[in-house]
């Protein structure tokens, strides 16, 4: 029999083991990984410098016009003589710092969603938004003069599709993963065969339905905004997807979260929202985000019911014929613009994921 | 002891899963203020039997009434009687996205209409009675199982009910942990809420008890007070459980 005598804690011995330590580690550990490092660092020789030389070293800035690309490299003036059309399509310049206000508009928003803490408020302030915004844009009240929805276009087109399709889908989403997991036969058999139908057709086709066929439904002379109907297509499309990530949500939550909730006496509504949304949709974000993301890019199929977007708009200026051949410097450009917003909302998503983590330990 | 109502009254409920028959001609009454055990061996129903009391399982024959509402399939019905009934869980069942004290101001703010105020101190006075006010505002998975199962104790009581339901509350704790809950509801026993606990703890059915039932497949086989249950159980099943459990 032995009695043994209480032990000091230390501190963890340091992992820091050096450069040389960490290469050989993780880039030269075998001779496979040798030669993957090796191939790796001749991809990046192969491509970068050539990438480097043709966007910057030989390119041209300044300039207005075509003679001032000299530099063998890109052009970025015809960017710059354009980004106004990228920017915003064919509104009138006159009223641009309408779009802009609505830009800045968000920054304040996000702002305020930083330091309130009702989510009430919150959801009237995003409404306002909103509603503010689209007045703003479309004009008709409070004496703006009206911008037609077909003025409108490039990134601002690009970025209105994307916002108020995920927005106007979410609620959608929650309702119809609601209903599929209903106990209630109607309400979940409608669920199923709208989310299966929609999840069974591509967005193209809903969006030829929503510009051609739907039209034939309303009356003779009755004339529905294209935009609009491409936002209801949009919409109605993405709910669906977002109604199978919540599921996934849904399914990950256990049998003894909603006993507890019944059994504190908690409404079947008050479970849903106050209990099991947080956590399924908490579960849900990256997908919810991945879809988001994949929306944004997919605006860019709006240009075949006749909207311009970002992408449209580089293609539309790419064939001016005084700009001629340069549409790499605009697919370029785009897809930057690209990679940055769904870059952002990627980074968003994580932070997302960090922020609602209560799954913390001691 | 002064005379006391009948507060729930179970009569011949049957209950099937599919085929099986798991609860078979129940009959139980619980009188205000009274502490029931239940035991039994597993699979013996003792849980579903609890738990169609706040209608957490539907039964199939039978009827169950809880302060004179009678318990059927109608969603006022259930509302009132979770009022009055509150249950703790095997594995706590906390909210993992809500603090403690969010836990347990949920109900009282949502189904009671409290304002937020008032139900935090009584939330506070709760967390203190079980002796973890100064958790309030961490998550339930920075707290140990013990704590956790106190906090949902405290969840249950914050709706101030006049049933608590046990179901099986101590048996996912740690054998460390098994003590400060045991204590709580000790303490809890010691005033006139009526308890219905289906636990194995037989030292705590000792000590705090007024009656004991045994359950075997899906059916009640011996009810008795503490004393004659331990000293002189009658039949042949429950000897044998009382062998098994009490030999270690």
């Amino acid at each position: 029999m032995a009695v043994y005598s209480k032990k000091e804690t230390r501190k963890a011995p340091s992992n820091v083991k050096g450069l040389t330590f960490w290469l050989r580690e993780n880039l030269f550990s075998s001779p496979f990984n040798v030669a993957l490092t090796l191939l790796g660092v001749m991809l990046l020789v192969w491509v970068i410098p050539p990438f480097v030389k043709w966007a910057y070293l030989d390119a041209n800035f300044a300039g207005s016009t075509r003679e001032d690309c000299t530099g063998g490299g890109a052009c970025w003036v015809f960017i710059r003589m354009k980004i106004d059309m990228f920017m915003y399509g064919f509104y009138p310049s006159e009223f641009r710092w309408r779009v802009n206000t609505v830009y800045g508009l968000f920054l304040v928003l996000v702002a305020a969603f930083r330091y309130l803490k009702s989510p009430v408020l919150k959801i009237v302030l995003a409404h306002v938004y909103f509603i503010a915004g689209f007045i703003l844009v479309h004009g008709g009240l409070a004496g703006l003069e009206v911008v037609p929805t077909d003025k409108w276009g490039g990134l601002m087109l690009t970025i209105m599709v994307a916002a108020v399709g995920i927005v106007s889908a979410f609620p959608l989403g929650v309702i119809l993963a609601l209903g599929r997991a209903s106990h209630l036969p109607i309400i979940r058999s409608l669920s199923v065969t709208y989310i299966e139908f929609i999840r069974g057709v591509p967005l193209i086709t809903i969006l030829f339905m929503s510009s051609v066929i739907l039209p034939l439904f309303f009356p003779e002379g009755m004339n529905f905004d294209k935009l609009l109907r491409a936002l209801i297509g949009i919409a109605m499309f993405e709910a669906a997807y977002i109604a199978e990530n919540i599921r996934g949500g849904l399914q990950s939550i256990p049998k003894g979260q909603y006993e507890a909730a019944d059994a504190i006496g908690l409404s079947y509504w008050q479970k849903m929202f106050l209990v099991i949304l947080p956590q399924a949709l908490k579960v849900a974000i990256p997908n919810l985000v991945g879809v988001s993301i994949a929306l944004f890019q997919d605006t860019t199929l709006v240009l075949i019911i006749g909207l311009f977007d970002l992408l449209a708009m580089v293609r539309l200026s790419a064939a001016d014929s005084y700009w001629l051949g340069y549409e790499t410097e605009g697919y370029v450009f785009v897809t930057f613009i690209f990679w940055f917003f769904c870059y952002m909302m990627s980074n968003f998503s994580q932070k997302l994921e960090k922020r609602f983590n209560t799954n913390l330990r001691k | 002891m002064k005379e006391r109502k009948e507060i729930i009254e179970i009569k011949n409920l049957n209950k099937w899963y599919g085929d099986f028959h798991v609860l078979k001609e129940v009959n139980l009454t619980v009188k205000t203020g009274e502490i029931i055990v239940v035991c039994g061996p597993s699979g013996s129903g003792k849980s579903t039997l609890i738990r169609c009391i706040n209608y957490l399982e539907q039964f199939q024959e039978g009827s169950i009434s809880v302060e004179g509402i009678d318990l059927v399939n109608d969603v006022k019905k259930i509302k009132a009687i979770r009022e009055e009934v509150a249950m703790v869980f095997q594995h706590f069942n906390l909210f993992p996205h809500l603090t403690i004290l969010d836990n347990l101001t949920l109900a009282p703010i949502w189904v009671k209409k409290m304002p937020r105020k008032e139900a935090e101190a009584m939330a506070m006075k709760y967390l203190e009675r079980v002796g973890i006010a100064n958790q309030a505002n961490k998550y339930p998975n920075q707290l140990s199982g013990g704590q956790q199962q106190r906090v949902a104790i405290a969840r249950a009581l914050c709706k101030n009910p006049k049933i608590m339901l046990f179901d099986e509350p101590t048996s996912a704790l740690d054998p460390e942990m098994v003590a400060e809950v045991l204590d709580v509801m000790i303490e809890l026993a010691k005033e006139d809420k009526t308890m219905v606990c289906v636990t194995h703890e037989m030292g705590f059915a000792k000590k705090v008890a007024d009656r004991i039932i045994f359950m075997d497949a899906g059916q009640i086989v011996e009810e008795n007070t503490p004393e004659e249950f331990f000293q002189h159980p009658e039949s042949e099943r429950l000897k044998l459980f009382l062998e098994q459990i009490l030999s270690h």
